[in-house]
């Protein structure tokens, strides 16, 4: 029981990470139509943010700064980079790819290609006992985070003029412009939004997996994007939903039947496919 | 006039979908753009409101609005009424008034024509019945004080009853702003326009009075192959 309990827990740490990268990608994509290959560049940067900024200032504010920065990084491709071609699918892949090349690249040569020791606060190395499990808090920690981020989101997509403006121009872009609304104001507060939360997720990430290395971002945007086709493009409640069946099927199924777990979540992504193309949902919020 | 073009042409995807097309649009009343499927109604409609790319001259009280993006010629006093609808059905109605609304919105007005939508704030767009949604997609714009109305097919796919509902509002409308109205259905653009455009495979065809070109059986005919 105490093991189902601690994969359980850690599967949705896991997800919870998936959910902090996808989240953004979901709705950048939903939204603007940009498959933002360089998404995982931002997550990269908010865990070297954090990592630099750790002893300097204290955990708490260096997770801050690494999201700042990561949001700031996530604008800035929006304005020089994206906001030029839009519409225009190709160039668009191609700019984000070759970032995201250029990001790892830029960060081996700034920090080294090593990964490196993530600074772990004392109170994330502690235990907490659940169902019988000792259970490590930084998954908590994980798991408290993306429950924020994703109430925060819904918040935010239902309570805001924003938010509805996302909301509608997920569903047809070019009707929200016919309604006199500058809606490349608000591809440029979703970037900001989705940088922010991969941000908070190379920050955390960190501690979760104890080491950063200029390719985690990568690695995890692999599965954020099953996540994202999983759960239906622009939909952040599906993102959520998607993520925890990722993140739950790949610990377990790493743990009873060692390496199949990716396996296992590209079938997932297969079977929904094929049954629901347009994803677990088409809702926003 | 309000609104005038000067040999406006349109090309997607290769085609040569308007042709050097040339019309003004009265300060008042209605004016209706006809012409059989496809000879470019809708795209004249896009090319006005920079949302399908345009060569040409375009003026929207004196001032050339060519290359001007969507969202400030509709800041400016365009409002746009699409071919269907295109009411965000995942919002409900309260949702989409409210992103609609610009400044000082009059929802009296919308609510007074459209009594229907303040009994069904709550409820998502996509759960309307067509008609209903067309009253969402024209109470849009009627909240903000536009200074002239695109209307694109009203009626198109409306029962009876509510086709009069329709057009009942539009001459309510367009007491107040003129209006630039596509629309096939001949009983209504009887009711309502003043002037009419005809367009013929890209290129105008005719202009004049609406009265003129209804009144007149074969060149009915030949503009828009229908009796009546």
């Amino acid at each position: 029981m105490s093991t189902i309990v601690l994969l359980a827990i850690t599967g949705l740490g896991l997800a919870a990470l998936y959910f902090l990268v996808a989240s953004g990608l979901s709705l950048v994509f939903g939204l603007a139509d940009v498959l933002n290959f360089a998404h995982g560049l931002f997550l990269s940067i908010g865990a070297y943010g954090t990592w630099w900024a750790y002893p300097h200032v204290g955990f708490v504010a260096a997770v801050a700064f690494g999201v700042v920065v990561g949001a700031l990084a996530a604008v800035l491709v929006e304005l020089v980079l994206i906001r030029p071609l839009y519409k225009r699918t190709i160039e668009q892949v191609l700019v984000t790819v070759g970032l995201s090349l250029a990001g790892v690249a830029l960060l081996q040569a700034t920090f080294g290609a090593d990964a490196r020791p993530f600074p772990r606060p004392q109170w994330t190395q502690h235990v907490l006992s659940i169902g019988g499990a000792l259970v490590p808090v930084d998954r908590i920690l994980l798991i408290v985070a993306a429950l924020g981020v994703l109430g925060a989101l819904l918040g935010f997509l239902r309570w805001t003029r924003y938010g509805l403006i996302v909301r509608a121009g997920v569903e047809n872009r070019e009707m929200v412009t016919a309604l006199g609304i500058d809606v490349r104001k608000a591809f440029t507060l979703v970037f900001a939004i989705g940088g922010a939360a991969a941000a908070l997720a190379g920050a955390l990430g960190g501690v979760y997996l104890g080491s950063i290395s200029p390719t985690t971002g990568a690695s995890l945007l692999i599965f954020a994007f099953i996540v994202v086709v999983i759960g239906g493009m622009g939909s952040v409640i599906g993102s959520a939903v998607a993520a925890v069946a990722v993140g739950l099927l790949q610990q377990f199924v790493n743990y009873y039947s060692t390496g199949m777990g990716d396996i296992c979540v590209v079938a997932l992504l297969a079977v929904v496919l094929l049954v629901r193309p347009g994803g677990l949902t088409r809702r926003t919020a | 006039m309000i609104l005038s073009l000067k040999d406006v042409s349109v090309r997607l995807s290769g085609l040569h979908i308007l042709q050097g097309i040339s019309f003004d649009v009265a300060a008042s009343g209605i004016t209706v753009l006809l012409g059989r499927n496809g000879v470019g109604k809708t795209t004249t409609l896009r090319a006005i409101l920079g949302l399908a790319p345009a060569t040409g001259s375009l003026t929207f009280e004196g001032q050339s609005i060519a290359g001007q993006r969507t969202h400030r010629l509709v800041q400016s006093g365009l409002g746009y009424v699409p071919e269907d609808r295109c009411v965000f059905a995942g919002l409900t109605v309260a949702e989409n008034l409210r992103l609609a609304a610009l400044r000082e919105p009059n929802y009296d007005l919308v609510f007074e024509l459209f009594p229907v939508l303040k009994q069904r704030l709550s409820q998502t767009a996509g759960s309307l019945s067509g008609g209903q949604q067309q009253m969402l997609s024209l109470g849009r714009v009627l909240l903000n004080s536009h200074k002239l109305l695109l209307v694109d097919e009203p009626t198109k796919g409306l029962a009876p009853k509510v086709v009069t509902e329709v057009a009942v509002a539009l001459e309510l409308v367009s007491q107040r702003v003129p209006v630039l109205l596509v629309e096939q259905n001949l009983a209504v653009v009887r009711r309502l326009a003043a002037d009419a455009v005809v367009l013929a495979s890209g290129r105008v065809a005719w202009t004049g009075s609406a009265t003129t070109l209804l009144g007149d059986a074969s060149l009915t005919k030949s503009l828009l192959g229908v009796g009546h």
